[in-house]
């Protein structure tokens, strides 16, 4: 596609996945981004894809285990309690070395919750709700655009880390609509082709030789070492895959960090409180693991107060706090419950704190 | 109400105008502008208007969200028993939305879900309104699966094939949100005119939004105009 066209974000975050290389898609309907999995059944038969509809959360995250340990490029997709079904599968492909993209789509919880956008899965996405040592890569885009930029460039980073890749979009993205361009598809290895692209994936045994993908390792020495594996390529995303945007830090006295959607609206509230005599900057995360610890250095020393905004009770605060170091004070802005601030309120609530400095 | 000469569509005498369309295409914004329009244009006449929401396959940006404006022009609104409370998200729609349909004095636009499986939900209340509607469908030529002639027919027919409903009137609604240029207007509203040949329903209106494209860009593209002020759509989105 070279010209714009209207997209509503589930559908634009399944096109730039196919594009990206995705081929199979397990998962299980959940609102808002019961989208997705339609129009994977609609259109991943036409790239010679599967589409299959699992019985459960766990259900699909086992087939995404399996169809990507045989060198299958894997998307999957739910929203909160779906992806909190599915952390025991991401914990084995992790330790499994498997890679696999899986989109957030988030809404707000706990339990069950609501059906409205939150961000209350900063923990479990960069925290990881699977147990053991393990890290996965997260990334927070904040409109249909950037989310069909990330989802494009996934499967390959999946790949190259043989981990899973995830990408933290909200309710709100999901559901509403932007003009888009949609980047051209990418080559994916044909099965005839994966024993040589793949060559660590369980491919078949004819070639005369065997692969094994697996999560369990008996003895504790082996097992150390797999998890040192591991985390040296932890080190190296780490480095490579920090990415975040800054806003006007050179002069502002106050610097709010927010992700996704709610960096637009943030963006919104700057443009109110500079009307109002105040400078506001913003960090942006885009990467919220490995989070952007270089982006904190560039708060310019008068800065008065960092806010962390939050559609949430108040998670990314904690690092927030790490990166700031105690060089200002941190405070929250915060909702929750899948109510989304506007710009007005979060001027107020920063009228209010700025105040008390 | 319908009856009466406006700027943005040809006066009819029918009672009950339906808006269908693809997913996304714009019938909430049509729905909701068009009843604000027409608010104001019988603004003190006691004329009733009603706006009956029937999405029930939308969990976000539903016209009901808009309630409170809407009542405050005068438009009564009626929605699932459980309104904006989408927490519980059942579509349990209220024998409620029958009055305004079965009310001989009251018009109503009736804004239903996307798509063919958005729209099945009209086989329930199309019996108490029979006669009495037109059933417009929104076409956008920006959405991808509505960008040609194939896509945008194939999609008027599976709305048609669902509902058991002969569609009326096309409306063009070709925008790009911010980026919408009275070019756009003018490129949906010839494929507005290839489909309306192939099927032989006319072309309702052509929607334009205000203030990004002016009314006098149009000049000559058609008679029926109407300027869409994006009611659903939150300011930070376009910052």
């Amino acid at each position: 596609m070279t010209e714009k066209v209207l997209m509503k974000g589930n559908e634009a975050f399944a096109e730039a996945a196919i594009r990206g290389g995705s081929r199979y898609y397990f998962g299980y309907p959940i609102t808002p981004q019961s989208e997705i999995p339609e129009y994977m059944s609609k259109e991943l038969p036409k790239w010679g894809g599967a589409f299959l509809q699992a019985e459960s959360e766990l259900a699909a995250i086992n087939m995404a285990y399996g169809a990507a340990a045989a060198g299958g490029n894997v998307f999957i997709s739910s929203s909160s309690p779906g992806i909190a079904l599915m952390q025991e599968g991401l914990s084995f492909m992790c330790s499994a070395q498997v890679p696999c993209v899986i989109l957030n789509v988030s809404r707000c919880g706990p339990g069950v919750g609501g059906i409205q956008p939150g961000q209350c899965d900063y923990y479990q996405a960069t925290r990881g709700g699977g147990n053991g040592d393990y890290r996965i890569p997260v990334f927070a885009p904040d409109s249909i655009q950037s989310s069909i930029d990330i989802l494009y460039e996934a499967t390959d980073l999946a790949q190259k880390y043989r981990n899973p890749i995830m990408i933290l979009a909200d309710g709100m993205m999901g559901q509403m609509m932007e003009p888009v361009l949609m980047p051209e598809p990418k080559y994916v290895p044909t099965l005839e082709e994966l024993p040589t692209a793949r060559p660590w994936a369980v491919t078949g045994t004819a070639k005369g030789y065997r692969n094994v993908v697996k999560s369990l390792f008996m003895k504790p020495d082996e097992l150390e070492v797999n998890v040192e594996k591991i985390f040296e390529k932890y080190d190296e995303a780490a480095k490579d895959l920090v990415r975040y945007e800054t806003y006007n830090l050179e002069d502002a006295e106050v610097v709010f960090v927010a992700f996704g959607t709610l960096s637009r609206i943030t963006r919104e509230a700057m443009e109110i409180l500079e009307t109002k005599g105040i400078k506001a900057g913003l960090i942006r995360p885009i990467s919220l693991w490995p989070f952007p610890a270089e982006a904190f250095e560039q708060i310019n020393p008068k800065t008065k107060v960092v806010i962390s905004n939050e559609l949430s009770m108040g998670q990314m605060i904690d690092d927030v706090e790490r990166c700031v170091k105690g060089r200002y004070p941190v405070r929250l802005i915060h909702r929750t419950g899948g109510i989304v601030p506007t710009s007005l309120e979060i001027v107020e609530k920063t009228m209010k704190i700025l105040g008390e400095y | 109400m319908f009856n009466q000469k406006n700027p943005y569509f040809a006066p009819t005498d029918k009672r009950v105008l339906i808006v269908a369309g693809h997913y996304g295409s714009g019938k909430t914004e049509f729905s909701v502008s068009l009843a604000m329009h027409l608010a104001e244009l019988n603004r003190g006449t006691g004329k009733k208007l009603a706006l009956v929401d029937l999405d029930i396959a939308n969990p976000y940006f539903r016209s009901r969200e808009r309630r409170k404006l809407l009542e405050e022009y005068g438009i009564k609104v009626y929605a699932d028993v459980y309104d904006s409370e989408i927490t519980a998200e059942l579509p349990a729609l209220s024998a409620e939305i029958r009055k305004p349909l079965e009310d001989d004095s009251t018009y109503v636009i009736v804004d239903v879900g996307g798509n063919d499986a958005g729209a099945r939900v009209l086989n329930q209340f199309k019996r108490y309104c029979a006669g009495d509607h037109l059933f417009l469908t929104v076409i956008n030529a920006n959405r991808p699966e509505t960008r040609d002639l194939e896509g945008a027919v194939y999609h008027l027919e599976s709305i048609r094939h669902e509902t058991g409903l002969a569609p009326d009137g096309i409306i063009n609604n070709c925008h790009l949100l911010m980026e919408t240029t009275a070019n756009t207007v003018k490129k949906g509203h010839k494929l507005c005119e290839e489909v309306s040949k192939a099927t032989g329903i006319p072309i309702f209106c052509d929607c334009y939004p205000e203030p990004l494209v002016k009314r006098e860009d149009l000049e000559g593209l058609s008679e029926h105009l109407m300027p869409i002020k994006m009611y659903m759509r939150e300011s930070w989105l376009d910052k």
